[in-house]
């Protein structure tokens, strides 16, 4: 690399020049930090002043005066519909993820068998869920789940089934929310499963191949080991984010009915800015937060565990 | 520029004076007094924003202020976000666009406006109790009552359905240009009536989610019937037997309404109107307006008109919208001086004929522009609109709790849950009881 000094030949390399090479280096993580700078003055005011100002919130009573603590907690610990929106909350992220990683584990295999030459039209259209913003193609999907109109059930209609109440019924609107962000969330599976399955070297499936290995035993031995950072890494991404989405409930049910289908954010946004209770609202949003460090912090660690065996 | 700060003491002599000085400018002099930054709901009405544009351009000139406006957007609770967003900026419009709850919930903030108000009312006439519950606090106005965006969610019935399954003929009942004639215009015969279009294929098309326009029709039959569930000293009342009538009513008029009413927003019942399958909604005349525009054999037919009434009384939602002075705004007294300029009879007439008729002012004296009375088709089909005989007491749901508990009531469409949950099986006291423990995490301060 062009960042590395290399000494002519016949120099000799003393500790002169030694000290002369660190102050290089010292200068260039310098430049690199002044690079990055901007980046992280953004990343400072968008993400970590945010972050500190709601943990801010969260400690105040409602009317915003006051320092309660953890009162806020302790209070939310004590509402039935608080634990509602946790149980919730986990079911929608838990059953979402385990499907798009499903979904997009047996998708990024049909994807690496389709031949060189036509993958990428499939890549490229396989990709278009995740990349429409999620409230465009939530109200596609609300018309299709709409209460009286739905294109669903104009369909059932035809072969003579009743209407489904896609979002008036609370297991089908739970089913529906967790649809659609299956929906969304899959192609991101499907596109990093399919980079690590390009990844693994051919040469252990022909190995695999030579000692008679099934197909199954060819996923279960070769494939899985050879994902399972990526694996990982994916489920925590999509953990963190199908928990701490906003956009689908919202606009498919607005967390009804019943509350049955709500979810930390949109609860939070319910209590916090919809009902003039901010300090709830925030302390709703960051329930999850040392939760999903916890997890994050088990899942990383394995990782580089892994990363220093290999 | 040359400016010059308009004081407080001008204000107030200008406000007393308000009577007298209609149509006068209220600072005199060649001198502009500085700049004004408005924050106006932006009106779904097409055209209905030209109003308050030319209004403060009028006001503007007149008095040598420099003036901008940006209409925000109540889609995806834009106006809500600049309103909580401003409040813990402490900076922002000078004056702002509040819906219904906001000036209560940001009283500590809001300038009084007192010495508006009071010359206002003296003009304009009495404001409705309801405006008073949500606009004033321990004798301080908070803000000023805004024509544009204030509205009443009654019935919009369908001429020609009520008639042919209910046998009931609405503009008998209310006729254009006469005071009402309903008084067999009961919970008891709206039930009746219900029954018979379920069954003749229209159904009333009343929500039961928990948006406005749902939380604001059980709000009036809760009022209809007395049922309070938390009262105006922030008692927990939800136990009660007028709670239980509401909820058995509710129960049985569920039975004659759609069966996806739970899921409901604001804009299903606009759309069962249009669409010609229901014989009623409840909603100010924007979903007539709709019609005229994309079902006009459908708005030919819809005649807005009064709500039925309960044992204890015949309640009518009513949704104001306030304008409001932030008491950390840099430029107080020119915000005051344009709130008055459009709180004049002749500006609110500009509004509401902008918005055909959608717009109501909050001022008894102001109820009966021409606008009501010639809009059409069928003409005279919003004369009764803004309830000009005073035949219907405005009310909002979860009234008269007090509003940093009632908005919560409201916001999380707690009398609409009660209501689906007891419909959908579950014993009135677990409702009730479930309630109760609702309403107990309300109480917080």
């Amino acid at each position: 690399m062009a960042d590395i000094a290399v000494p002519r030949a016949g120099t000799a390399v003393g500790a002169g020049g030694r000290a002369s090479l660190h102050r290089l280096m010292q200068r260039k993580s310098t430049i690199a930090f002044l690079m990055a700078l901007p980046l992280i003055l953004v990343i400072s005011l968008l993400v970590a002043y945010p972050a500190f100002y709601s943990i801010y919130l969260a400690t105040l009573n409602k009317s915003m005066e006051r320092f309660v603590g953890l009162g806020n907690f302790s209070f939310l610990f004590g509402r039935e519909t608080f634990w509602l929106v946790v149980k919730q909350s986990c079911i929608f992220a838990i059953t979402a993820v385990i499907f798009k990683a499903l979904i997009g584990f047996v998708v990024a295999h049909f994807v690496h068998n389709i031949p060189a030459k036509g993958q990428r039209k499939w890549r490229g259209m396989l990709l278009v869920p995740w990349v429409i913003p999620p409230a465009m193609s939530t109200l596609a999907w609300l018309w299709l789940f709409d209460p009286s109109y739905s294109a669903f059930n104009w369909i059932l209609a035809i072969f003579g089934i009743d209407p489904v109440p896609w979002t008036g019924n609370a297991h089908w609107a739970r089913f529906a929310v967790i649809l659609v962000n299956i929906w969304v969330g899959a192609p991101f599976f499907m596109i990093m499963y399919l980079a690590a399955l390009k990844s693994v070297p051919e040469q252990l499936y022909e190995a695999a191949a030579i000692d008679g290995a099934t197909w199954w035993q060819r996923i279960w031995y070769v494939t899985l080991p050879m994902m399972r950072n990526i694996i990982a890494i994916t489920a925590l991404f999509s953990l963190i984010v199908t928990f701490a989405n906003f956009d689908i409930v919202r606009v498919l049910t607005a967390g009804g009915p019943l509350d049955y289908t709500h979810i930390f954010a949109t609860w939070a946004f319910r209590v916090g800015i919809e009902s003039g209770d901010i300090p709830l609202g925030a302390s709703v949003s960051l329930f999850m937060v040392p939760i999903l460090a916890v997890a994050a912090w088990f899942i990383l660690r394995d990782i580089n565990q892994r990363g220093n065996e290999a | 520029m040359t400016t010059r700060s308009l004081t407080r003491r001008r204000v107030a002599k200008t406000a007393l004076a308000t009577t007298a000085l209609v149509g006068m400018p209220f600072v005199r002099g060649a001198h502009a007094a500085g700049s004004l930054s408005i924050g106006f709901w932006d009106h779904w009405v097409p055209g209905a924003n030209k109003a308050t544009e030319d209004l403060v351009k009028e006001w503007g000139e007149k008095e040598k202020v420099e003036t901008k406006i940006d209409y925000i957007t109540s889609q995806g609770n834009k106006l809500l976000l600049t309103v909580a967003a401003e409040a813990q900026a402490k900076s922002g419009h000078d004056i702002l666009a509040f819906s219904t709850w906001l000036p209560a919930e940001h009283a500590e903030r809001l300038e009084p406006v007192n010495d508006l108000m009071e010359p206002l009312i003296k003009q304009n006439g009495a404001v409705n109790a309801t405006v008073e519950y949500l606009g004033k606090q321990g004798g301080k106005w908070l803000a000023v009552p805004a024509t544009v965006g204030s509205q009443i969610k009654g019935p919009c019935s369908r001429i020609d359905l009520m008639k042919q399954h209910a046998g009931i003929d609405v503009q008998a009942m209310y006729p254009a240009g006469a005071e009402p004639k309903a008084e067999n215009w009961t919970f008891d015969t709206f039930l009746k009536a219900a029954e018979a279009c379920h069954k003749g294929g229209n159904p009333f098309g009343i929500g039961l989610g928990i948006t406005s326009d749902s939380v604001d029709t059980i709000g009036a039959v809760f009022h209809g019937y007395g049922a309070q569930l938390v009262d105006a000293k922030g008692n927990i009342t939800v136990k009660s037997d007028a709670v239980r009538q509401a909820l058995d009513y509710y129960k049985r008029l569920m039975a004659f309404l759609p069966p996806d009413v739970p899921a409901w927003d604001d804009a299903s019942n606009n759309k069962w109107l249009v669409s010609g399958r229901g014989a009623m909604i409840m909603n100010p005349p924007s979903a007539w307006a709709v019609a005229k525009r994309d079902a006009p054999q459908v708005a030919e037919q819809c005649w807005t008109h009064g709500m039925p009434a309960g044992p204890k009384g015949r309640y009518a939602p009513f949704l104001p919208f306030f304008w409001g002075v932030w008491n950390f705004g840099k430029n107080k007294s020119a915000a005051k001086s344009l709130l008055l300029h459009m709180s004049q009879p002749s500006a609110a007439e500009k509004m509401v004929a902008a918005s055909g008729g959608y717009d109501l002012p909050s001022f008894a004296n102001l109820t009966t522009f021409k606008t009501w009375a010639e809009e059409g088709p069928p003409k005279g089909t919003l004369y009764h609109y803004p309830n000009p005989y005073n035949h219907q007491v405005l009310s909002i749901a979860a009234a008269p709790a007090p509003p940093k508990i009632a908005v919560q009531i409201y916001n999380q469409g707690l009398m609409t849950k009660m209501a689906v949950r007891h419909f959908q099986g579950e014993a009135i006291d677990k409702t009730i009881a479930w309630a109760e423990s609702e309403l107990e995490g309300f109480m917080r301060t």
